[in-house]
């Protein structure tokens, strides 16, 4: 099975400041990834980066290349990206209202995204256009709807309509149910589940949530200052986490705890671009020696491992 | 590290010329800029006139140097009025219950609807034209822009949670518009005062254009426009100069405002 | 002189309820849709009961527009109940004008949810943590301040400091800092680790629960995540429409709930045990699809 989406040593900054660097990740066809990261771990921008809109001032470098489009995704300039986005790549945001235009009915902004990538002539994208709401579960009345006319979940599911409107090869979720209700949250990820799953699109899904990424997901990256620290199927990673961070988390996260007091990481993240030198998580981590001042090497394979000079679980092989 | 911000550095250096410039002009002109010399009438620039002379043999470079005066006194005091009354009326129509705050708005656009210039022209005939009229005019009729953005502004802040963390505290409203409404429009009231200025400038150009400004002998930009339209073909420069005066002042403040208001929106964000 | 509730005479061993809500109905009007037909009206509380004891921590529960946030305005009387009753330690404070609030405002306390906008961002952070006591007549001292911030864990000298120069898990610090300023006896917090990442979201929980501990208070604590109520409170509403469709100790609630709704909210909710153990997204929807 060959990867649909392959990012090897992507780096973003702005001016002389790293905010990611050395990101490698591969997500296969119909493989269903979770980039698990907390603010300021650099998952958004990773994100961004991969559609190629980071704002003005913030560069990226490495690669980045999506199967069955022929150049390299990093620097590509707008006219070539713009053909990528909406046809081989699709993005579901966190906010549903900036993504939808508010002057413009439902059922024209979806099948304006079908006319501009040519998929359809318009008397099939209109039925199209219907067969969409249809699978995101909405009425067809919604067709004549204005975004404004809408609920928060309603419009995320129109949104996820549009970024599967043309059967992308890759779909992005960023936070996409975070700002909704839990039982609206449990319909959209259901539905982004099935939408990638009937058409075997790759599923990227970023996150803070474990929870969320846990149901949703196979696999997962952990980020933390700018870099991947640890990654592994979903069932290894959060029941025998290797990286501290990624422990921390866990622990941080049990809200199931008898204690009174749930677990905590000591300290605050640093914020963006002001990292420690070395290991990013050494000035948080009660296992830090000096080792770790020196940048730990990725332990393990691409599918399974982590960065770290003093890994949880070393003593039980 | 900030981003440079053209705006407010153009419109920042544009500003200080003219505040150095009318500043400058108390203590020291080329020449009396009110003497009437019919020797040098109508003379080209030259080194010992840099701009020239006009119909009455007065040097044009010193007359833009303290025209600058009358210019900036008048937008100051026109903004100053418009402010003092503005503002308040803005933050009370925010405050007070749906209709008293609707009713004041709609007596705000009935002065906004009312051309600005005409009450300039009719404080003028009524009070004799003076810049202190000028002034007074201008100022109320830009009370209403201010008044509009001013009250948005404060809606917004009364729907903020810290205003209601206040309420929460026991804080009654006056001093709730005092401590927290207030401070947090500042950005908005610098940002208008600048746009308001520019207007002011034109305002009183086009007032004394009229001879409804200040009178004669004291310098106008305005005026020396109008003293202009005789010698609009044989001597261009003579409008060209005062013209030039009043768009680029114009601009100037436009500039700052714009650069103002870049410079107050995204503090919260561009915390790099 | 506090009007005193007409109830049974109460045992002397028996501690006295420090919220009560009895019957609060909260309507809304809206904008007239036509001329000939009256305006609607929003039923944000439709009859709303319950009851918060003396050092309880309760927890209320609901999604968005299921009338929390307006039960919680209510209950500290920033805003006027459309009738029922509103019992705050004894005084039926429903119709009480602001001049004789004072004692509520000194003993209720309120925590909002998001960390950006709940602080004046043109106050300096001491002066906004000594906000209510300044309001209140007491001198703002800056040993209390100070006393405030090392309660919540931030250094002295954050007071002089700006909010947007501290990250959201620092201000709700603050918030919380205010709210504890004229020691209150109820604590009331709306959503307030929602907006924080998972390891923040720890943090603020352990400071909220040790103050809670250590102060004695009662807490009243709002968020539409049951997880979170779950592990702060020992009794949970649960709100849905303007209703509470069910009330219980926050162990029974989640393990069995009893409303469908309740059902629905539950095994809506994501986590990691569940998901680890092989449920998929298909079974937070277990209980049917929501409206």
């Amino acid at each position: 099975m060959s990867d649909v989406l392959s990012v090897r040593g992507l780096s973003v900054s702005v001016r002389d400041t790293a905010l990611v660097s050395g990101v490698d990740l591969t997500v296969g066809a119909g493989e269903r990834v979770g980039l698990i990261g907390e603010s300021g771990s650099g998952k958004s921008l990773t994100a961004l980066s991969i559609l190629g809109l980071l704002p003005e001032d913030v560069r990226a470098d490495g690669s980045v290349r999506l199967d069955g489009v022929d150049h390299e995704l990093v620097g590509a300039d707008e006219r070539r990206m713009s053909r990528v986005r909406g046809r081989d790549i699709a993005m579901v945001f966190q906010e549903p209202m900036t993504a939808l235009n508010p002057t413009m009915r439902i059922g024209d902004q979806l099948t304006e995204a079908m006319l501009i990538h040519k998929t359809l002539a318009k008397p099939a994208a209109r039925a199209a256009a219907a067969d969409l709401l249809d699978r995101v579960q909405l009425p067809a009345e919604t067709l004549r709807a204005y975004p404004h006319q809408l609920s928060g979940g309603q419009r995320q599911r129109v949104v996820l309509a549009l970024a599967l409107a043309n059967d992308p090869a890759l779909l992005i979720c960023d936070e996409p149910t975070t700002a909704l209700d839990v039982t609206v949250q449990a319909l959209v990820l259901d539905l982004i589940v099935r939408g990638v799953m009937d058409r075997s699109s790759a599923l990227l899904f970023i996150t803070h949530d474990l929870a969320v990424v846990a149901t949703v997901c196979e696999r997962v990256l952990v980020m933390y200052g700018g870099r991947v620290v640890e990654a592994g199927p979903v069932s290894e990673v959060f029941t025998r986490p290797r990286h501290r961070y990624t422990e921390g988390l866990l622990a941080a996260s049990d809200l199931e705890t008898t204690s009174r007091r749930l677990t905590t990481i000591p300290g605050n993240v640093p914020p963006a671009g002001r990292f420690p030198s070395g290991c990013v998580f050494r000035t948080r981590c009660a296992n830090a020696t000096a080792l770790c001042e020196e940048l730990p090497a990725w332990t393990g394979s691409e599918t399974r491992g982590f960065a770290c000079h003093h890994p949880a679980g070393d003593a039980d092989a | 590290m900030r981003r440079l911000n053209p705006s407010l550095i153009a419109g920042g250096v544009i500003v200080a010329v003219i505040v150095a410039m009318a500043l400058v002009s108390f203590v020291w002109t080329p020449y009396d800029a009110t003497l009437v010399t019919p020797s040098s009438r109508l003379l080209k620039p030259s080194w010992s006139h840099w701009f020239g002379t006009d119909k009455f043999g007065r040097d044009v470079f010193s007359q833009i140097m303290v025209g600058s005066r009358t210019t900036l006194f008048v937008g100051v005091v026109a903004v100053g009025v418009a402010a003092v009354i503005g503002v308040p009326l803005g933050i009370l129509a925010a405050m007070v219950r749906r209709w008293p705050g609707e009713a004041i708005m709609r007596a705000n656009d009935l002065l906004l609807a009312f051309p600005a210039l005409l009450l300039a022209i009719m404080f003028g005939a009524v009070f004799g034209a003076s810049t202190l009229t000028a002034m007074i005019a201008i100022g109320i009729a830009s009370v209403p822009s201010f008044a509009r953005v001013i009250r948005s502004g404060a809606l917004q802040v009364m729907r903020s949670e810290y205003v209601l963390a206040a309420r929460a505290a026991g804080r009654q409203p006056f001093p709730i518009a005092v401590r927290h409404v207030l401070p947090n429009v500042t950005s908005l009231i610098t940002v208008q005062a600048s746009v308001s200025f520019a207007i002011a400038v034109l305002a009183e150009a086009a007032l004394s254009f009229l001879g409804y400004g200040t009178p004669p002998p004291t310098p106008s930009w305005g005026r020396m426009l109008q003293e202009s339209q005789e010698f609009l073909f044989s001597a261009p420069r003579l409008a060209i100069f005062p013209g030039l005066a009043i768009a680029i002042a114009v601009l100037g403040f436009n500039l700052l405002g714009d650069g103002l208001r870049d410079r107050f929106d995204p503090k919260l964000e561009d915390r790099r | 002189m506090p009007e005193q509730i007409p109830t049974e005479r109460v045992p002397t061993d028996q501690i006295p309820a420090a919220i009560q809500v009895v019957d609060l109905v909260r309507d809304y009007p809206r904008p007239r849709t036509s001329l000939l037909k009256p305006a609607p009206v929003v039923h944000a509380l439709r009859g709303v009961s319950l009851e918060v004891k003396q050092g309880e921590r309760f927890g209320i529960v609901g999604e968005s527009g299921c009338g929390k946030s307006t039960l919680l305005r209510l209950i500290a009387a920033l805003d006027r109940a459309t009738s029922g009753q509103v019992i705050v330690e004894g005084t039926d404070i429903t119709r009480l004008p602001e001049r004789r609030l004072r004692s509520l405002r000194e003993n209720l306390q309120l925590v909002f949810q998001d960390p950006m906008s709940s602080l004046d961002p043109r106050m300096r952070v001491r002066d906004i943590i000594a906000e209510p006591l300044v309001v209140q007549g007491h001198p703002a001292s800056g040993a209390r301040v100070r006393e405030l911030l090392e309660a919540v864990g931030l250094s002295a000298d954050a007071g002089d400091r700006y909010p947007h120069q501290f990250s959201g898990g620092q201000r709700q610090r603050i918030s919380i800092a205010r709210a504890l300023a004229p020691r209150p006896r109820i604590l009331v917090a709306d959503e307030p680790v929602s907006a924080l990442d998972v390891s923040v979201r720890a943090q603020v929980l352990n400071l909220i629960s040790d103050l809670v501990d250590e102060l004695n208070l009662t807490l009243v604590f709002v968020s539409h995540d049951l997880s979170v109520v779950k592990h702060v409170c020992d009794r949970v509403a649960v709100m849905n429409a303007g209703e509470i469709v069910e009330t219980g100790s926050t162990g029974d609630v989640y393990a069995a709930p009893q409303h469908p709704y309740t059902q629905r909210l539950v095994s809506a909710i994501p986590t990691l045990q569940r998901a680890l153990s092989g449920a998929t997204t298909s079974d937070l929807l277990a209980k049917g699809d929501p409206a």
